[in-house]
């Protein structure tokens, strides 16, 4: 038995629930980050079984999916650069990463 | 791929995707995460899209987790210490991750189409020049886009690194 797109698909889907669980329980705000790109990722992942899966009319992939992954990896890369930056702000100006120390907005 | 491998290499990535979530050191987690991206870049690759696979490597593995690492080491980020959980934060955040991972499995359950295994591609797969010739042909605008998003994000990046701003 071969592997189906579901097995991806729930791969996929396991990737973005570790990232979700991530970013719910941890307190340190770089460890958040690396889960939301953990989260981005897995949408990339079931973006990438989906082109495989619907073979075009030339029997290829459906290219418009993997153009979407790359469109994710150079905005997530754009966000990386400037999410690093905002922290090292942060940690200027608090002397700390974790977020139970930032709460002067909190409700 | 055989099945043997796309397992293999999934519970790779999962299990150092859990390792990213469950380490106390930065570092640690930040290390545990280029694997965890190289064993996505192995499924990419089975998926007969090596284009992205590379670029997952080159970008992801290679520069954004380089950017994490220094911003680690420039703060001198030491071990979390250990600090008390507060109960109703841990409950919601635990009954949040457990009922989105049900609602996964029950919704990929119901997908029935998605259980016939891949159809295999007969024709040579030459996906750089597919990728290639869509991108600066039907996406020639977004990708031009993207050109000045990453200089907006350059230059925010600069101001954002400034001492003081005036």
């Amino acid at each position: 038995m071969g592997v189906t797109l579901n097995n991806y698909l729930l791969v996929s889907g396991l990737l973005f629930t570790i990232g979700f669980a991530g970013v719910l329980l941890r307190r340190n705000i770089i460890i958040i980050f690396m889960c939301l790109e953990l989260m981005l990722n897995a949408a990339n992942l079931s973006l990438v079984a989906f082109s495989r899966f619907h073979l075009g009319s030339n029997g290829l992939p459906d290219y418009n999916a993997q153009i979407l992954v790359f469109f994710i990896i150079t905005v997530a890369a754009a966000e990386v650069a400037v999410g690093l930056a905002v922290i090292v702000a942060l940690y200027r100006a608090r002397q700390t990463t974790h977020v139970e120390d930032i709460n002067n907005l909190k409700f | 791929m055989s099945p043997i491998l796309f397992w293999l290499f999934s519970i790779l990535m999962l299990g150092f995707g859990i390792l990213v979530v469950v380490h106390r050191s930065p570092v640690a987690s930040a290390l545990s995460l280029v694997v965890s991206f190289l064993g996505l870049a192995v499924l990419f690759v089975s998926l007969d899209a090596y284009f992205i696979g590379i670029i997952q490597v080159l970008v992801y593995a290679g520069a954004v987790m380089v950017l994490f690492l220094f911003i680690i080491m420039l703060l001198d980020l030491k071990a979390e210490e250990v600090r008390k959980w507060k109960p109703i934060p841990l409950i919601g955040g635990v009954v949040v991750t457990l009922g989105f991972a049900a609602l996964l499995v029950k919704v990929i359950h119901r997908f029935p189409a998605g259980n016939k295994p891949f159809e295999p591609i007969t024709t040579k797969v030459d996906d750089v020049r597919s990728v290639g010739m869509m991108l600066f042909s039907g996406y020639n605008l977004p990708f031009q886009v993207v050109g000045v998003l990453i200089l907006v994000a350059t230059i925010g990046v600069v101001l954002l690194s400034k001492r003081e701003l005036k």
